[in-house]
């Protein structure tokens, strides 16, 4: 018997929730790390119980979580081998929450400057872990996507992190500078067919692509078209909210911009808008289901000064062709004097049959759909607001 | 005497005494601080620059000790541990 597992990271701690595969009734652990922010949370695909967690504070900084359990017990994983894996009181020992820009001779660039909410350059400085996500081969990798912008690696189950240097040095950074919510880096895919392609995106800067394992960057956002910018058509300085991608056609992208859902069926090289008849194109979430690669979901958002839905409805909006065509999902969902916001990270998809379809907001509450859409309800109804969500769909023996 | 999720952090309760050789200052108490406890490393000071984060301050002896030398010598009443140095968080949103 299959089962889902939901990864829910919240303003104040992490939850678990855990259904079989009718998803209908769920149990809800947490919450984990109480009073943290969590920004992510996710599970390896190669070892599902191995799962990271990003845990940050504006007061203490980062600290990277790791659990090998399924969600059930989380360790730092700095603690040396052959170390007790657990301090006076039973709370995990370790070291894993040094991101450090890379500015050696060797392998790094100079931190140089980016640009300033106000147009002035700025030093780049390291905030917090907005996504992780885990190797599709090996456990032990995991890639973090930070803020100020740039993407570590560890390839010790996250003990030590390495940054690739290459993306913020290629030349552009001075150009890039932060969206609303910061300067992040909250997008990383791996492309399942070409273990040396990266796609990667940032607020505001744009989507970038690696084709050689993260050495050498280039900006990928030619048809991207930006009003709020003063060359609409730049090169980079555009806000990307989200990027997602069916692994079976891991050359179509498709990205919810800070304005206008794009496509892409080159990889990246080009994009064209497929906002189609969206009530408004302005949103954070986007995500494809897991066995139609042209069936499509987005959240759309009132507009860039009035993060709730259009009209107080909460709709996720679904295309069947790839695009331009959308069907409103209403079914359970609050269809009056609703204000939330979906955050980019907060939609997921388990790879069940049907597709389950789930995502969280910014009023606690977090919504599954076992039927890819047609229908609602929500698991959670409270929890603090919703940061991110990811699904794990596990074998009966997980 | 460190913040409340600090404590939950490092797995201890109430007060942490730390013993340091010679004149104790701040940095020498941090140091001996983050080598006991290692998961406090970049919670309290900037990882690279050693630097105090900026939600955080210090204090000892209803003095302010945020923006004093970290190699200025401690308080006595510190250092002979009849007054806690605090770590305190700044009261800051919700």
């Amino acid at each position: 018997m299959s089962k889902v597992r939901v990864l829910v990271g919240t303003r104040k701690g992490a939850f678990v929730l855990t259904s079989d595969g009718k998803r209908e009734k769920w149990d809800v652990s947490g919450p984990h790390f109480a009073g943290w922010e969590i920004y992510h949370v996710k599970g390896s695909p190669v070892n599902p119980n191995r799962i990271y967690a990003s845990q940050c504070s504006g007061w203490f900084g980062q600290i990277i979580q790791r659990s090998d359990d399924g969600g059930k017990t989380w360790v730092q994983p700095g603690t040396p081998r052959g170390q007790p894996t657990t301090g006076p009181g039973g709370m995990p020992k370790g070291e894993s929450n040094k991101f450090v820009y890379d500015t050696s001779a060797e392998t790094g660039n100079p931190l140089t400057t980016h640009q300033w909410y106000d147009g002035t350059q700025h030093p780049w400085e390291f905030k917090r872990v907005w996504h992780i996500e885990p190797s599709l081969t090996d456990p032990n990798t995991v890639y973090a996507g930070v803020e100020d912008a740039a993407l570590f690696r560890s390839t010790d189950g996250g003990q030590n992190w390495q940054e690739l240097s290459g993306l913020r040095g290629h030349g552009t950074g001075p150009k890039w500078q932060p969206g609303a919510g910061g300067m992040c880096l909250h997008t990383v895919i791996l492309d399942p067919s070409n273990p040396d392609r990266i796609f990667i995106a940032i607020s505001a800067a744009g989507a970038f692509r690696t084709d050689d394992g993260g050495k050498t960057w280039k900006p990928i956002n030619r048809g991207l078209h930006s009003q709020y910018i003063p060359d609409p058509n730049a090169e980079v300085g555009h806000c990307v909210h989200h990027i997602a991608m069916n692994p079976t056609r891991p050359r179509v992208l498709f990205m919810q911009k800070h304005w206008d859902v794009m496509r892409s069926d080159d990889a990246g090289d080009s994009w064209k808008e497929v906002s189609g008849n969206l009530p408004t194109d302005f949103g954070f979430v986007i995500d494809v289901h897991a066995h139609e690669p042209e069936t499509i979901y987005v959240v759309p958002i009132k507009s860039d000064g009035e993060h709730f839905p259009p009209d107080g409805k909460l709709r996720v909006y679904r295309s069947r062709t790839g695009g331009n065509e959308w069907e409103a999902l209403t079914k359970g969902l609050p269809q009056s004097d609703c204000y939330v916001n979906v955050l980019r990270d907060a939609m997921a998809v388990d790879s069940l049959d049907s597709c389950g379809i789930y995502f969280g907001t910014t009023g606690g509450q977090v919504y599954a759909s076992a039927n890819a859409g047609d229908s609602w309800a929500p698991i959670v109804r409270d929890l603090p607001a919703v940061l991110s969500v990811e699904v794990q769909t596990l074998s009966g023996s997980n | 005497m460190l913040p409340q999720h600090l404590r939950t952090l490092a797995g201890v309760r109430g007060d942490v005494e730390i013993e340091v050789e010679g004149q104790a200052t701040l940095r020498l108490v941090l140091d001996a601080l983050e080598t006991r406890y290692p998961m406090l490393r970049g919670t309290i000071r900037d990882h690279v620059t050693q630097q105090r984060r900026p939600y955080l301050r210090f204090f000892a002896c209803e003095q302010d000790l945020s923006h004093e030398s970290p190699d200025a010598p401690l308080p006595d009443a510190v250092t002979s541990g009849a007054e806690p140095l605090i770590i305190l968080g700044a009261i800051a949103g919700g």
